[in-house]
């Protein structure tokens, strides 16, 4: 199991409670498909994805990345507990949607970033110690079920 | 993996024009952050007393990696060529294992974000972490 400082759940907390969702799930998501172009590979349904610009104006890609970051409000209310709380989905991402879960570190890295620009210097080394720390959690759950 | 396009080096020499005034805090607070982020980081300077991000030796070694990043910046069309003392240096002296190029990278991008939310757009995003993907390469030619 996990364990958490009191200072790591309080920062975790904090920036989530704090989190505009709108903006900060949409960007992480765009970046991720710009920055890693191969990531698109699973977006063939959304629509126009031609270049940078079409990405980030893409409604479909926007509204997915806002259902993503709300997807890590589970961890957040289990942080004692995330493995299980994320095994069905594990399942979902390895069984339905086949995603390559090295895929995962690529949209944490680039949720790191978003998050980073929006905190600016309050997004401490310590903060981004604990940060880190969740997405990783959130990561290694996620890929547990694959086989 | 991918060389850098003509594209991306003229986007890496125009964002680096915007940044490079701050480069040094670029690499004080990149170093910095790494060493609490990535503890792992910290068995390459056993030999400082103090590794918090105050502390003058890694607020000055942070000012010389940075340095590098922007000597890479003027040797863009060949970094192999252009780095290759430095690869030496790190090969046969350092002999830093080069999964911390990727580490120190990650970091000088957080920093990125911090410093210019704006101009750190996801295209310059890509550029930058291309280059900085290739900087490693080129630093690492030497090890074997």
């Amino acid at each position: 199991m996990v364990e958490w400082t009191e200072q790591e759940r309080s920062i975790i907390n904090g920036i989530f409670a704090n989190l505009d969702y709108d903006d900060v799930g949409a960007k992480a998501l765009c970046r991720c498909l710009i920055v890693y172009p191969w990531t698109q590979r699973y977006f063939g349904a959304f629509g126009n994805l031609y270049n940078a610009e079409a990405i980030k104006t893409n409604p479909n890609i926007a509204a997915h990345g806002v259902k993503i970051l709300h997807g890590l409000d589970r961890a957040v209310k289990n942080m004692d507990n995330i493995k299980a709380t994320y095994a069905e989905l594990s399942v979902l991402h390895s069984e339905k949607l086949h995603v390559d879960p090295d895929n995962f570190k690529l949209l944490s890295d680039c949720l790191t970033i978003v998050i980073a620009a929006r905190l600016g210097s309050s997004f401490t080394p310590e903060t981004q110690a604990a940060w880190q720390k969740f997405l990783a959690v959130v990561v290694s759950a996620l890929g547990r079920q694959y086989h | 993996m991918t060389s850098l396009t003509a594209k991306d080096k003229a986007t890496v020499k125009a964002f680096w024009a915007q940044v490079s005034g701050r480069a040094e805090d670029i690499g004080k607070d990149a170093l910095g952050r790494m060493l609490i982020v990535y503890p792992q980081t910290k068995t390459y300077f056993a030999h400082w007393k103090d590794l918090g991000p105050n502390s003058a030796p890694v607020k000055k070694h942070g000012m010389t990696v940075m340095g590098g990043v922007a000597d890479a910046v003027t040797k863009i069309d060949d970094l192999t060529a252009g780095l290759l003392s430095l690869s030496e240096l790190h090969a046969f002296t350092l002999r830093i294992d080069p999964q911390n190029f990727k580490i120190l990278a990650h970091n000088i991008l957080v920093v990125l974000a911090i410093m210019f939310p704006t101009e750190f757009t996801p295209e310059v995003h890509v550029c930058m972490d291309k280059f900085l993907a290739a900087l490693a390469r080129a630093l690492a030619e030497k090890y074997r």
